[in-house]
């Protein structure tokens, strides 16, 4: 059986990204940004809400004007651009649309639609998260999670490389987020994955490697290496030990 | 109840009207009661019903193209930078010049027939309908479309599956709108000049003291109006079946 989650072709570029200065707004955001994302892993960015997490993740994703003072390389010598796949905190499910047409919405805005094999894979990938039934569903009879589970698939249909992930579980509840983490971290397997988020426990389940954004401007402590795999356990000492330094870390820099 | 409280509420205006004429004891040529009416509009239905065809052909195809030419106008000052700046001018005038003074000239210029009452209609319901649409178009969530550019969304598609069904509910209002106040322009369009439709057929009326027939085409005219009201309604509410009610009253 064709694995259908699995990367099509296997990332062996790591990307690096350098940020002298970023500015929004005139405001400078962040100083001195040295990041590398090693191939097929999973970098967190963690820092307060309002830091500018999401500004850097949408500069990496092309969808800010491109600044002279920050440079996105990936080692292959190709660029990023066409090469990612961006989640967001909302989930962006076209209300308009089923369930099926959002999560082919990527084909269907490329071809103008989407063809017999595209909605096969899409019916297969719906299934796998639990959502077979709510295919021909519209996004507002579903839960938060459920539209969230929908999102990922729709993020896994595009099958890139390289997933930007902006705080993609932070609007639902405990116990689904920790649901949602666990899927995620299976069906991103095999990809490169930055994901922004402020809050340290999912960091820790899910990063390979942790950067902490602290200050305003911000700048980057030393990354933490997680070991092991992922989804780390709830109970894993070192996702505890972990969250209790992370979180002290955090609140010393936030203004009281 | 639903279908009730309508015909509720019309009785309620036939018997505040019939309270009217007898407290004042109006003559009939000045106000004729509800049963004279309704008598007439049966006995004249032969006349009154040309006349209402006419009309309401042209508030439909002042709607048609009042909506296609709104349309086309938001798409090009949503895509075209110049072309908003130089129509926004023309657009805000449009508006400004009440359509009641245009009317003799349009009777002028295109004649007493049909044409120059779909020119009234359609000039009247270009404002809402242009504004709403262009408003819409211009109001698309960011993160849709962030999500397009990251999934390489053509400008097309871009446009068709995403930023025209996001506009979709601003523009239903203007329709609404338009759907309301087209039938003014047809009418003032008749008042003007022209040989029939129902604003002929009241003048001609008024004008020979008929005040029961006068009423009897203008109960014609709002039951036009209403039906066409509640069939653009209609329309719009299958095509935006996605978008939920949330009244205020139930908060």
């Amino acid at each position: 059986m064709v694995d259908i989650v699995a990367p099509s072709a296997t990332t062996s570029f790591s990307i690096t990204i350098d940020a002298a200065r970023v500015a929004f707004d005139g405001v400078s955001l962040f100083e001195d940004l040295h990041v590398t994302l090693p191939a097929q892993r999973w970098t967190c960015l963690l820092g307060a809400s309002g830091v500018g997490k999401s500004t850097l993740l949408r500069l990496v994703a092309g969808l800010l004007p491109p600044e002279s003072d920050v440079t996105v390389a990936c080692d292959d010598g190709q660029p990023l651009a066409g090469r990612c796949a961006y989640m967001a905190q909302q989930d962006l499910l076209l209300p308009w649309s089923s369930v099926l047409d959002n999560v082919t919405l990527g084909e269907r805005l490329r071809m103008g639609r989407a063809c017999p094999e595209t909605r096969e894979r899409a019916l297969t990938l719906l299934a796998r998260v639990g959502l077979a039934d709510s295919a021909q569903a519209l996004p507002s009879t579903l839960s938060g999670g459920m539209r969230q589970r929908a999102a990922l698939v729709r993020t896994l249909m595009e099958d890139r490389p390289v997933v930007l992930m902006d705080e993609p579980f932070s609007a639902l509840d405990a116990i689904t987020r920790v649901r949602l983490q666990e899927l995620a971290a299976d069906l991103l397997r095999g990809r490169t994955v930055l994901l922004v988020t402020h809050d340290p426990l999912e960091a820790l389940r899910l990063g390979d490697h942790i950067h902490v954004l602290l200050g305003r401007p911000a700048r980057l402590a030393a990354p933490m290496t997680m070991d092991g795999a992922t989804p780390r356990s709830l109970h894993d000492p070192a996702v505890l030990n972990g969250q209790a330094d992370l979180l002290e870390r955090l609140a010393g820099s936030a203004a009281p | 109840m639903k279908i009730l409280r309508p015909i509720l509420v019309l009785i309620g205006l036939i018997a505040i009207w019939q309270i009217v004429v007898w407290a004042t004891d109006a003559p009939f040529f000045i106000l004729p009661a509800p049963l004279r009416v309704a008598q007439t509009l049966v006995e004249r239905f032969d006349i009154i019903w040309p006349h209402a065809q006419i009309t309401a052909l042209e508030i439909v195809l002042g709607i048609a193209c009042g909506t296609l030419v709104g349309t086309l106008s938001a798409l090009v000052m949503a895509y075209f930078a110049p072309a908003r700046r130089w129509l926004l001018p023309v657009f805000v005038i449009s508006q400004a010049i009440p359509v009641f003074a245009l009317a003799p000239l349009l009777v002028l210029w295109l004649g007493y027939g049909l044409v120059s009452k779909v020119a009234m209609a359609t000039l009247i319901i270009y404002f809402p309908v242009t504004s709403s649409f262009f408003d819409g178009l211009r109001r698309t969530d960011m993160g849709y479309l962030d999500l397009a550019r990251t999934m390489n969304a053509s400008r097309w598609t871009m446009l068709t599956r995403i930023r025209i069904p996001a506009a979709l509910p601003a523009f239903a209002s203007g329709l609404r709108v338009a759907a309301a106040v087209a039938p003014i322009g047809a009418i003032i369009g008749e008042w003007v000049g022209s040989s029939a439709g129902l604003g002929y057929l009241m003048l001609h009326a008024n004008g020979r003291m008929q005040i029961d027939l006068l009423f009897a085409a203008l109960a014609v005219l709002a039951a036009l109006a209403i039906a066409l009201y509640f069939a653009v309604d209609i329309i719009l509410k299958r095509i935006l079946y996605w978008m939920p009610d949330t009244n205020p009253s139930s908060d």
